[in-house]
């Protein structure tokens, strides 16, 4: 079996605008006056089209529109885009389509419209739930209008996750626990609780050089806070089951979890990456940057020419190994093994397991509490141990 | 050849920024020495780096032709010297090849520290002096008060002195005409044997070897053959010249003349500074006073940043050296840096115009360690020994005492500072022997220890005094005091480029403040590390840096996969910029910061 099958097959659509641009965001938005959503949604069932062709026969297990912000889409355009995608692919038989929000008042109206074009579920960026570190993480909605955005969201799918950022400045151990149990008494299936990162190249990073973004918790405070995020979070039935990915059994993101258990996706719109076995040789590509650039090559219709690398053995096995240890599950051994084409005895992970960083677990490898916290300490070792 | 009486040889001591170099120019510029059109601001100092800091570091010279108002042309040699107290052995060498000197003082600003240092030195050698106030094109110009200050701190005549402005032009046939008048033509007998004194001596890259020197007796011409009289060595004469200041050929040079001459010399090296020059036949017998040579003074190590350029490091140094005899090297290992040269220096302002044209002119990325004096450690038998490099210092047992070199400090300020730099010269073990004043400026003598010196103090003296303050020192003497070697541990293993020599009552503080900082510099490792100022066995100051906590990305997603690959990637490359001790990894960086001791 290939090895991406262990994984499954996905497709990630990008959508580069937003309204106004985080401070913190060192993603691929942009903020444009005008946008001419005929014209995008023109090019996007081109690439869907081209993308198809090379894949003929795959089923498609998720769909996941990102941005950006991909709630400012017309719902009519998301639905035919999810039209086109069912017509290009056959799909399993209760495909996730997942579509991130921003929870202003624009998109609280348009739930129901994006349920009836076919997304099935919704990941909100909440980001804080004070109006005073909304405001500090440069966000255009209260928190008052995100619950209200939530409610309605609920009240339209099964599946509603939302993403809060910790460890924010100021914030000491006992706001960040308040705070999360009023998360967790919203939560429905699924939370996102990732620690701010500083970005170099976003306005937080420019700050943060010239030392003018004070009172950010130091590596200790930290750590702390991530450990009691754990205790708390498993204690209310919302384990986390990746590195900042919490959910109750069974609702982990399926389209997520294809980046971490190394499965084939495509990536289409600017920036988009994707990954993709054929005939062996697995592809990584990434589509140009720039809105402009993205749509001009489509139209002129030469997308499909963008430089691809075949990864090496070792830089695919490095690829999975980063990927895995993020996830509870861990990482595969014997696959691995057959990625790097050799032996992986239980012996190799040893020195891991003797400074508390990893453990081997019928057949996976899987960080510790501690090991979390280091993960990329665990990564290195890995590596080195490895290849 | 030139009739001794229409010679006149003359320094210019100034102040740095006084106006010397300006003044220089003016006088090559009026005297049509160079066109118009070549002239360049400054033009004696020809190296990069010279002419970047303003500053003036080798002797240069120029062959000046002045029609004086006495209807007669006189030859004019210029030596302009050094202003550095670093470069202060090339000051005095080329005062003794001149009979005068112009003392620059800038109107606006007064003597100051170099002023008088530059200034008896001048003495010494018998000049007859000339002062010169420049800059009075500035409003916040006093010619007479300055005049009175020369007077006061001096003890020169300053009636007569000239007021000038370098910049303007204004007052520049005064300062001629007062060269020509006031300062005395040189002696000489045309007759006697060849006696020539050699006063400096560079490479060029088309020349080879070219040699300064100074006629005192008889005549040397192309062709001759000739004795270095200290190193026995003979030479013929392949190239004798001016400089103009670019070389024009002459045919001989007599009494009381300047100029150079090439011979086929391999080294720089070869000519030692300060020796006599004579016929190989029919030579004279008595040799001038010789120059002691210059001493390094300040030692430092210096190390590639990367390995592999230890060989062009040691082409460089090899290169750099052949034109500065002052300058030494010897190859060092240090288990922290890896293979590297200890290096002597002149003093700071010399370790760094080295290290800059290591850096600049060969392109090489280096660490420099903590500078250090030479001590001279009096061991238990009886033997002498200099210590370059306080990682040699040898168990204590077998040491009996160790002296330091002490320095006479000349510090020169506005009175409202004086608090201030009383209290950093006493912070710096200085001993006070003179305090005076000359209006609002007070004079200070203090005897200090050059190693409290190399470090930090004149920085600390420009950031005290707001720049205000203008210093000068001589080596006066090896002292002895309670010094001791301060081992640096980080994780309990000896960093040997970060030991140093410091006076037992400053162990303490100097150690706090360096492991505080190392606690800073070195990222966190997966355990504890302590980190340990010692005296030999017993810790004087300790911190603990702690083991790293949380080092993990909250977000990867399909997106991340390649970033985060080829982070991994440079990562394993990434570990050659870090130097392994033990179990430890310490930053490049953190080296060059830790020695940086700024407080
Ligand atoms: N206003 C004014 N500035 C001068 C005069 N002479 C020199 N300077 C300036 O003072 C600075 C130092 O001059 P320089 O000749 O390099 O001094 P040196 O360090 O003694 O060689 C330069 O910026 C000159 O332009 C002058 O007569 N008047
Ligand atoms: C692609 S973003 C955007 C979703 C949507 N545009 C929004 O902002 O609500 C996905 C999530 O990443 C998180 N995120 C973005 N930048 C971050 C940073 N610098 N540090 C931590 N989390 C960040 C935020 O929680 C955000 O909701
Ligand atoms: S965080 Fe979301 S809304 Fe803000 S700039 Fe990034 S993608 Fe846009
Ligand atoms: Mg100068």
């Amino acid at each position: 079996m290939e090895d991406w099958r262990h994984g499954g097959f996905g497709l990630y659509l990008h959508w580069p605008f937003c309204q106004s641009k985080c401070p913190y965001c060192d993603f691929n938005s942009h903020v444009a006056g005008q946008i001419d959503q005929k014209r995008w949604l023109a090019a996007y069932l081109a690439e869907i089209e081209r993308s198809a062709q090379e894949t003929t026969g795959r089923t498609l297990d998720t769909v996941f529109f990102g941005g950006g912000t991909p709630s400012l889409m017309q719902p009519e355009i998301v639905a035919e885009i999810i039209s086109a995608i069912r017509r290009s692919w056959r799909m399993t038989n209760d495909p996730e389509i997942t579509l991130e929000a921003n929870p202003g008042s624009i998109e609280a109206g348009r739930f129901k419209a994006y349920r009836q074009a076919g997304v099935s579920r919704v990941s909100m960026g909440m980001q804080a739930m004070n109006d005073a570190d909304l405001r500090r993480l440069g966000r255009l909605h209260t928190a008052d209008e995100a619950r209200h955005a939530f409610d309605i969201a609920r009240s339209n799918f099964e599946r509603v996750s939302f993403d809060l950022i910790y460890a924010r400045q100021g914030q000491t151990l006992s706001d960040w626990e308040i705070e999360l149990e009023q998360a967790l008494s919203l939560a429905v299936d699924h939370l996102s609780l990732y620690q701010l990162t500083i970005e170099p190249g976003t306005a937080f990073g420019d700050r943060f050089a010239r030392g003018r973004l004070r009172d950010l918790p130091d590596e200790d405070l930290a750590a702390d806070m991530y450990l009691m995020t754990q205790e708390v979070c498993g204690a209310a039935g919302f384990p986390s089951y990746e590195i900042s990915n919490h959910a109750r059994e069974g609702s982990e993101s399926r389209h997520n979890l294809i980046y971490w258990r190394g499965g084939d996706y495509l990536g289409i719109g600017p920036g988009a990456h994707g990954r993709l076995t054929i005939d062996g040789i697995r592809w990584a590509r990434e589509a140009p940057r720039a809105p402009g650039k993205w749509l001009d090559l489509v139209e002129r219709g030469i997308a499909g020419e963008d430089p691809r690398a075949n990864l090496s053995p070792e830089e695919h096995a490095e690829e999975y190994l980063l990927m895995s240890l993020r996830l509870s599950e861990g990482l595969d051994i014997p696959r691995l093994a057959n990625l790097l084409g050799k032996e992986l005895p239980v012996s190799t992970f040893y020195s891991l397991a003797e400074s508390n960083l990893a453990m081997v677990h019928q057949g996976k490898l899987r960080a510790t509490q501690n090991g979390r916290l280091l993960l990329n300490e665990v990564i290195r070792q890995v590596a080195q141990l490895v290849l | 050849m030139t009739q001794l009486d229409l010679i006149r040889n003359f320094s210019i001591v100034a102040h740095i920024d006084h106006g010397k170099s300006t003044l220089a120019d003016r006088l090559i510029q009026m005297t049509g020495t160079v066109a118009e059109r070549d002239m360049k601001a400054q033009l004696l100092d020809s190296m990069d780096i010279e002419r970047e800091r303003g500053i003036t570091i080798k002797a240069n010279t120029v062959r000046i032709e002045y029609p004086a108002k006495d209807g007669r042309t006189y030859i004019l040699n210029l030596i302009d010297t050094p202003g550095h107290v670093d470069f202060a052995y090339e000051v005095s060498r080329s005062m003794r090849a001149v009979e005068g000197s112009l003392l620059v003082v800038d109107a606006s600003q007064g003597v100051e520290a170099q002023t008088l240092a530059n200034v008896y030195q001048a003495l010494d050698a018998g000049h007859e002096i000339v002062p010169v106030l420049n800059k009075i094109d500035l409003p916040a110009a006093e010619p007479e008060r300055v005049k009175q200050q020369i007077e006061d701190v001096i003890g020169l005549d300053a009636s007569d002195a000239v007021p000038i402005s370098a910049k303007s032009g204004l007052g520049i046939p005064d300062v001629l005409e007062a060269i020509v008048t006031r300062l005395p033509p040189p002696k000489g007998d045309r007759e006697a044997p060849l006696k020539a004194m050699l006063v400096d001596s560079w490479y060029d890259a088309y020349l080879g070897v070219v040699v300064m020197i100074r006629v005192m007796d008889g005549v040397i011409r192309k062709g001759d053959r000739v004795r270095m009289m200290q190193t026995n060595a003979v030479y013929g004469i392949d190239k004798l010249a001016v400089l103009k200041p670019q070389m024009v050929d002459i045919e001989e040079l007599g009494p009381g003349e300047i100029g150079i001459f090439t011979a086929s010399i391999k080294q720089v090296r070869d000519t030692r500074v300060g020796d006599t020059i004579t016929h190989e036949r029919k030579g004279c017998d008595q040799p001038l006073p010789g120059f002691k040579p210059a001493q390094p003074v300040v030692f430092c190590g210096l190390f590639p940043v990367d390995a592999a350029d230890f060989e062009p490091l040691r082409d460089a140094i090899e290169k750099l050296s052949l034109n500065d005899a002052s300058f030494s090297s010897e190859m060092e290992t240090s288990a922290a840096l890896g293979f590297g040269f200890r290096c002597g220096f002149l003093g700071l302002l010399h370790l760094e115009v080295i290290r800059d044209r290591l850096e600049r002119e060969y392109d090489l990325d280096l660490i420099t360690t903590a500078p250090s004096v030479v001590f001279k450690l009096h061991m238990k038998d009886g033997e002498i020994r200099d210590l370059h490099n306080p990682a040699d210092m040898p168990d204590l047992t077998y040491v009996d005492h160790i002296d330091e070199p002490r320095i006479k400090a000349t510090i020169m300020v506005p009175d409202d500072y004086l608090g201030d730099i009383l209290k950093l010269c006493q912070d710096r073990r200085g001993i006070q022997l003179d305090l005076s004043y000359a209006g609002s400026r007070a004079m200070v003598v203090y005897d200090l220890p050059l190693a409290e010196v190399v470090f930090d103090f004149y920085d600390r003296l420009k950031s005290v005094t707001k720049g205000y303050a203008s210093f000068d020192y001589q080596i006066s003497e090896y002292r002895e005091d309670h010094l001791v070697k301060m081992s640096i541990l980080v994780n309990d293993e000896p960093v040997d480029a970060l030991s140093m020599m410091v006076h037992r009552d400053r162990a303490e503080s100097r150690g706090r403040a360096m492991v505080e900082k190392l606690k800073e510099l070195i990222p966190r490792h997966m355990f504890k590390i302590p980190i340990q100022a010692a005296i030999g066995s017993r810790v004087i100051a300790r911190e603990t840096l702690s083991a790293m906590r949380k080092d993990v990305t909250a977000k990867c997603y399909g997106g991340d996969a390649s970033r985060k690959r080829k982070l991994l990637d440079k990562q394993k490359a990434g570990k050659k910029r870090m130097r392994q001790f033990g179990k430890v990894e310490i930053p490049q960086e953190a080296f060059i910061s830790a020695l940086k001791m700024d407080g």
